[in-house]
């Protein structure tokens, strides 16, 4: 039993130094970092120890911001995309004809080039000398005003934000829905159909359980995902993210440790520490509220 | 309930190119179903048997044809307004729910005036529960079942809303044998006590022929013969219908009338009154053999089993259509171990002749 034991660990091994060399190490340093006032990489000193990192962050109004905006697109993304995709799924799987043809369409997004997609949100956004974008057309012909999405007011920019990142993962969560409801057995259907279960019914009571690992893994990555958001809102509103308004937990990070204002690992270490508990915090509570709703 | 089918046939798509035309599942299928009878539609894998019971469920819709149930047109009428009970292959106990939530949900589905308050639908899944006797089973979900209690299950969620006609398919396939026979006196117990008409598919004879009042043997989509199990066994109208009932599976020779006598090989084994001469085929039950040292038809003895009540005796024969003959004869008689040969007599009732070309039964006698 014993030897067992001690093979098991062997095979595991590579697995365990690599992780903890790359990831459960450098953790810790971070929660260290955090507890250190004035840590500077070079000279590896620092003026004392205590939660002057802590206060100085969650006073800091640019944190405060981007933990706003961070919240904001959380709440909204999530559930939108959630129960969009689930939407577009489900119609996915009641049609036939043309089925694969939507099905490309839906996941082109998730293969697009970045750039590409960049470029496609400048043309739709982006106020030039030339145009106001092709929102703003179609605003036009309702006779509402031009708006500044890019650099104008602030709802039009989380606008423009929470529209983006929806669109962006879209694709992988259609793709994951759509194979979860095809592996629902047909019989329930027909079980639920022989027994005269309305659409509505058939759909609250047999569908969403059977999806339900899925629908709530779905939302738990959705809210790491979305925690973590920065590369977009940069492809978005370039990097000086502060003065737009528009960082994130994750751009403050990155701000601190290189930005305009880096060369403040402490601070960041604090920041990316906050982010932390939230994001356990989140998904502690998702995890227990899915062990009441999710049937496996 | 009285359930009449008139000319039902149902075609799919052929999805093959290289032959365009329509599977035919069903074919041209008139049948009577008399009111509280508990029918078996019998017949092997790939018959239309399946279809059928979806044809009446209502999840499939004829191709052409008209059914009744009573004096109701239902043809065109959906399956969630026809009223039927269907027992599902794989029982389709919804995972999520407990058993009391499964045998309710049908009743839930209740809208407007035969809505129901959360009293009465207890009590009637209680009253279903109790007719299957699953009763203390209430809470579990269906994963914590055994496969007869799934069973159980699925029929009270068909029974609880009272359907017009129970629909079952193959409901005894995924049980294992012990729990097979119990199941099936079980569903007759409870057709019997509910009176509800009731239709059950399966390929397994010996099920089919135990508990239905009537049973319906299909092959290919075209009925083959309907009636009482027994007079269905005693006399097959084909070949196909012989064969495909009775354990262990009746004889098959190749044989011919001469002389109104039936011969196989060079021996006359039977007289045969009022058959004219032809090849013909005949087939005999097993227990159409009587052992005996002046018997009429001879074959090579291959073994003896031994079953108990009674022996099987297993031999071979030149004109046999089978590997083997095999006659069950009471333990009375022995054989003789070292015996080479076995000669037998033919019992009458137990032979039949059928058309070399058509298969369709030769009446004599």
């Amino acid at each position: 039993m014993e030897k067992k034991n001690w093979k098991g660990w062997l095979y595991l091994l590579p697995a365990i130094a690599f992780l903890g060399v790359f990831l459960v190490y450098p953790l810790l340093d971070v929660l260290t970092y955090s507890f250190e006032e004035g840590y500077n990489f070079a000279s590896q000193t620092y003026f004392g120890t205590g939660l002057y990192n802590y206060r100085y962050v969650l006073r800091d109004p640019y944190f405060l911001q981007a933990l706003k905006n961070t919240l904001l697109l959380v709440a909204i993304t999530v559930p939108v995309s959630t129960i969009l995709a689930l939407v577009i799924s489900m119609g996915l799987s009641s049609i036939r004809g043309l089925r694969e043809l939507y099905q490309t369409v839906y996941f082109l997004p998730y293969v697009t080039n970045t750039l590409a997609v960049g470029l496609v949100f400048m043309i739709l956004f982006k106020k030039t000398p030339y145009s106001d974008g092709l929102v703003n057309l179609l605003l036009s012909w309702f006779g509402a005003g031009p708006v500044d999405f890019i650099d104008g007011p602030y709802w039009a920019k989380m606008f423009v934000l929470c529209f983006y990142t929806v669109w962006v993962v879209l694709p992988f969560k259609i793709l994951i829905l759509t194979g979860a409801l095809a592996s629902v057995d047909q019989t329930y259907y027909n079980a639920a159909k022989v027994d005269g279960t309305s659409r509505w019914r058939t759909f609250t009571k047999i569908t969403l359980p059977m999806i339900s690992p899925t629908v709530f893994y779905l939302v738990i990555t959705g809210f790491i995902g979305a925690f973590k958001a920065y590369s977009d809102v940069v492809a978005l509103f370039g990097t000086n993210l502060n003065a737009a308004g528009m960082n994130t937990i994750v751009g403050y990070i990155y701000d601190m440790l290189y930005g305009d204002s880096g060369g403040y690992p402490s601070y960041a270490s604090a920041a990316a520490m906050l982010l932390f508990a939230i994001v356990l915090t989140i998904t502690c509570i998702n995890l227990l509220v899915s062990r009441k709703h999710v049937h496996y | 309930m009285k359930v009449s089918l008139q000319n039902v046939t149902k075609k799919f798509p052929s999805r093959n190119k290289k032959q365009p035309e329509d599977v035919v599942a069903v074919n041209d299928f008139t049948f009577e179903i008399p009111d509280g009878v508990l029918l078996g539609l019998l017949g092997p894998s790939g018959c239309g048997k399946s279809t059928t019971l979806n044809l009446l469920s209502g999840l499939q819709m004829p191709t052409s044809g008209r059914i009744f149930f009573g004096d109701d047109d239902v043809t065109n009428l959906p399956a969630e307004n026809r009223g039927v009970g269907l027992v599902f292959q794989n029982y389709a106990l919804y995972p999520h729910l407990t058993v009391k939530q499964n045998i309710t949900f049908p009743l839930e589905n209740r809208k407007g005036k035969d809505k129901l308050t959360k009293q009465q639908m207890a009590d009637m899944a209680l009253e279903a529960a109790k007719l299957v006797q699953i009763e203390n089973l209430m809470d579990r979900k269906p994963k914590e079942l055994s496969g007869g209690q799934q069973q159980r299950v699925a029929i009270a969620r068909a029974l609880v809303k009272m359907p017009r006609i129970l629909l079952l398919d193959e409901p005894l396939s995924n049980l294992d044998a012990r729990l097979r026979l119990q199941t099936r006196e079980e569903i007759r117990r409870i057709q019997r006590k509910t009176g509800i008409t009731t239709v059950f598919v399966t390929h397994d004879q010996e099920e089919a022929m135990s508990i239905s009042d009537l049973i319906v043997v299909m092959k290919d989509g075209v009925i083959q013969q309907t009636g009482k199990p027994q007079d269905v066994y005693d006399s097959p109208e084909n070949l196909f219908v012989a064969k495909f009932l009775g354990t262990p599976p009746i004889n098959v020779f190749d044989g011919e009338v001469k002389g109104e006598t039936l011969y196989i090989g060079s021996e006359a084994v039977l007289p045969v009154p009022g058959v004219a001469d032809q090849a013909v085929t005949a087939a005999v039950r097993p227990e159409g053999f009587v052992l005996s040292e002046t018997g009429a038809l001879g074959c090579d003895l291959s073994r003896v089993e031994v079953m108990g009540r009674d022996i099987s005796v297993v031999s071979t024969h030149p004109n046999s259509r089978n590997v083997t003959i095999r006659a069950i004869i009471s333990a009375e008689n022995a054989v003789p171990p070292e015996a080479k040969t076995v000669r037998f007599d033919l019992k009458p009732g137990k032979v039949f002749l059928f058309d070399r070309q058509t298969e369709e039964r030769i009446a004599f006698g």
